[in-house]
């Protein structure tokens, strides 16, 4: 067993990002105050004064500008490091990592390598309103070219942080504010997770529930209180969008015969739909029930809290769901 | 500056490679043989071959969607390039990118790009990677007088500034964004440069149709890039022989007159620079001709190697979507 030790989403995310920095002096860090003031929620915090301003460079407000840069960099022997303070900024970036990013290696035949790591906010809860709350992976997650990653957890974030930077494809990083201060144990030293390996955070035979980024801990939460109606809940956390493993998915939903896919984007042709598409197509015969979908609703994110909380599904909604898979109404 | 012979003799060399390649593909597009879109650089080989002239193997350029004279002035292979456009595997991107999207990463070359303006943070990311490295290398961003309306050329320009980078963001005026006249497009009052000199980078405004001044222009932004002196800005005016793409002249579109394309026909760079090479008895009509004639035998193998080189197999479709 590796040494592990305790800390946030945030302090993993920073771990990761010096120790990278450490090992490979072509990475380096950009964005809107990563540097002097080491971000927003601080993930860059101390990372400027240890390894400069060359290493971890506060960029004017361009998100269309410094990601472009980011990919050229990337084309030519740099590994980039570039965070969108808000998803929602990504819209400002579409060009450069839709169409730049996401297909120089295939348009080149091979030829053009993009070792880009976009790293990103998602969700509400913060009454940040409709501009800084979206989740926006499904996006980037239907573009072939691109990689998107979403960690739940600090060791996950840790890891898959670090194989993302060591990735030679362009790879969307997505953190969730509300979930920077969860606390987990993380394995020290060079540890990473590779990209496309689900994880199943918690064993269970009734009913799978697939959750991403900040829904895994409210299908936790949900799973939890479903064992004292005894209803056994899986949690299968895919960590990765692109590429996907479909196989621990399948294999969850085999064997316990329900599924439930829970994610943070908008309901329609979102991940849950893609999810629950591949479930229904591949373990149509293992199925008793249903595939299920909870996502945000279709609005707008409010500002106002009471509103806000309304958009984004819960655990009760995931208990009420599950009940019924089981014929049961409360 | 005095330019001697080998140099002239390269110029020279290189335009009209351009001219000769763009020919040659625009025959095999009539001939159904190039098959994807085509967007034909005639008329403006001097700003490319006056560019690249300047820069060394090693230096960065980004390209625009009529890019076929970038990629050729930088060194590139006219085999793979035609190849690329007829889509066969032996072209430069296996037939997956065709004109929009040739490159050729070994030689600096980080594509031509299908998107207006889609050089510009490449170009300026590949500035700040020399920069990082020490290498010494310098990016030039070719775009046209299209892309400096888009929002991004701002973007770039104010960093490249802040940051120093060896970056040469080179403007080339062909007085047409597809369809639209430049005077119609862009405020006139002032030039492109006005834009660059806001951001405090020297610029230069140079007859795009000759290749001695471009190639002037350039040496200049390039020592300064060099030096670490940072970005500059170089727009050079020129003209647009054919239509924005294959199947488009101009007249029946109402972007210009015939009398109008005769003049400026009058004034391409390829047949003026012969002229004043001749003129000013600084090469003789043997030496131009051998030079044509290397070119010939060069536009003759690549057709060839297309004749040569098959579409890829479908199982490739998957291919490299993933490094």
């Amino acid at each position: 067993m590796p040494d592990m030790r305790e800390m946030t989403i945030v302090e993993a995310l920073r771990e990761a990002l010096a120790e990278e920095m450490s090992r490979d002096p072509t990475v380096f860090l950009m964005g809107e105050d990563v540097g002097r003031a080491g971000g927003v929620f601080n993930v860059t915090a101390g990372l400027q004064a240890e390894f400069g301003k060359d290493r971890v460079m506060d960029t004017p407000i361009s998100e269309a500008g410094f990601t472009g840069m980011g990919v050229g960099a990337a084309l030519t022997g740099m590994r980039p490091v570039v965070e969108i303070l808000f998803c929602d900024f990504l819209t400002l970036a579409m060009d450069q990592i839709v169409n730049q990013a996401a297909k120089l290696h295939y348009m080149t035949g091979g030829q053009a390598k993009v070792p880009l790591v976009v790293r990103t906010l998602m969700g509400a809860g913060r009454g940040a309103a409709a501009q800084h709350s979206q989740s926006l992976h499904a996006w980037m997650a239907h573009v072939p070219g691109l990689k998107v990653v979403m960690p739940s957890t600090p060791a996950d974030a840790k890891g898959l942080l670090k194989s993302a930077i060591r990735d030679d494809n362009p790879v969307i990083f997505f953190e969730d504010k509300m979930s920077y201060q969860v606390k987990g144990m993380v394995p020290t030293g060079d540890f990473t997770i590779p990209l496309g390996v689900a994880d199943v955070k918690r064993p269970g035979s009734d009913v799978t529930f697939v959750a991403t980024s900040s829904m895994v801990q409210v299908a936790l939460a949900a799973a939890e209180a479903l064992a004292a109606e005894n209803i056994s809940a899986e949690v299968v956390d895919p960590r990765t969008l692109r590429p996907l493993d479909k196989a621990t998915i399948l294999e969850s939903v085999k064997k316990t015969g329900r599924a439930v896919v829970i994610d943070e984007g908008h309901l329609s042709y979102g991940v849950t739909a893609e999810i629950a598409a591949i479930i229904a197509d591949e373990a149509f015969d293992y199925l008793d029930a249903p595939v299920k979908r909870l996502g945000a609703l279709d609005v707008p994110v409010p500002m106002v809290p009471v509103l806000e909380q309304a958009t984004v599904p819960n655990a009760e909604q995931l208990m009420a769901v599950t009940r019924g898979l089981f014929g049961r109404r409360y | 500056m005095e330019l001697d012979r080998a140099l002239l003799r390269e110029m020279y060399y290189r335009i009209r490679r351009i001219r000769r390649f763009e020919e040659t593909a625009e025959e095999l597009y009539k001939r159904g043989t190039v098959v994807g879109l085509l967007h034909l650089y005639i008329g403006e080989e001097a700003v490319a071959a006056g560019v690249c002239l300047a820069l060394r193997d090693d230096d960065y350029i980004t390209s625009t969607h009529r890019g076929h004279g970038h990629v050729l002035a930088k060194g590139g292979d006219s085999k793979c390039l035609l190849a690329e456009l007829c889509g066969r595997v032996g072209g430069y991107c296996r037939g997956k990118g065709g004109s929009m999207h040739a490159a050729d990463i070994g030689l600096g070359i980080l594509g031509a790009n299908g998107i207006v303006g889609g050089g510009f943070g490449i170009a300026t990311g590949a500035a700040l990677s020399a920069k990082k490295r020490n290498s010494g290398q310098v990016a030039v961003c070719f775009f046209g007088d299209g892309a400096a309306n888009q929002g991004i050329f701002m973007e770039v320009m104010n960093m490249a500034a802040i940051w120093k980078l060896p970056v040469i963001y080179v403007c080339e005026n062909n007085t047409f964004g597809q369809y639209t006249r430049y005077e119609e497009h862009t405020v006139t009052d002032r030039p492109i440069g006005a834009r660059a000199e806001a951001f405090g980078l020297p610029t230069a405004l140079v007859d795009g149709n000759d290749v001695t001044a471009v190639y002037e222009a350039a040496v200049q932004a390039v020592a300064r890039a060099r030096a670490g002196e940072g970005p500059s800005f170089i727009e050079a005016r020129t003209y647009r022989l054919r239509g924005h793409h294959m199947g488009d002249v101009g007249f029946a579109r109402g972007y210009r007159t015939r009398e109008e394309l005769e003049e400026y026909t009058r004034r391409e760079p390829v047949g003026r620079f012969r002229n004043w090479l001749l003129e000013n008895n600084k090469l003789s009509e043997a030496e131009i001709e051998a030079v044509e004639a290397e070119i010939e035998a060069e536009m003759q193998e690549a057709i060839e190697f297309v004749n040569s080189s098959p579409v890829p197999d479908v199982s490739e479709i998957l291919e490299h979507v993933y490094a």
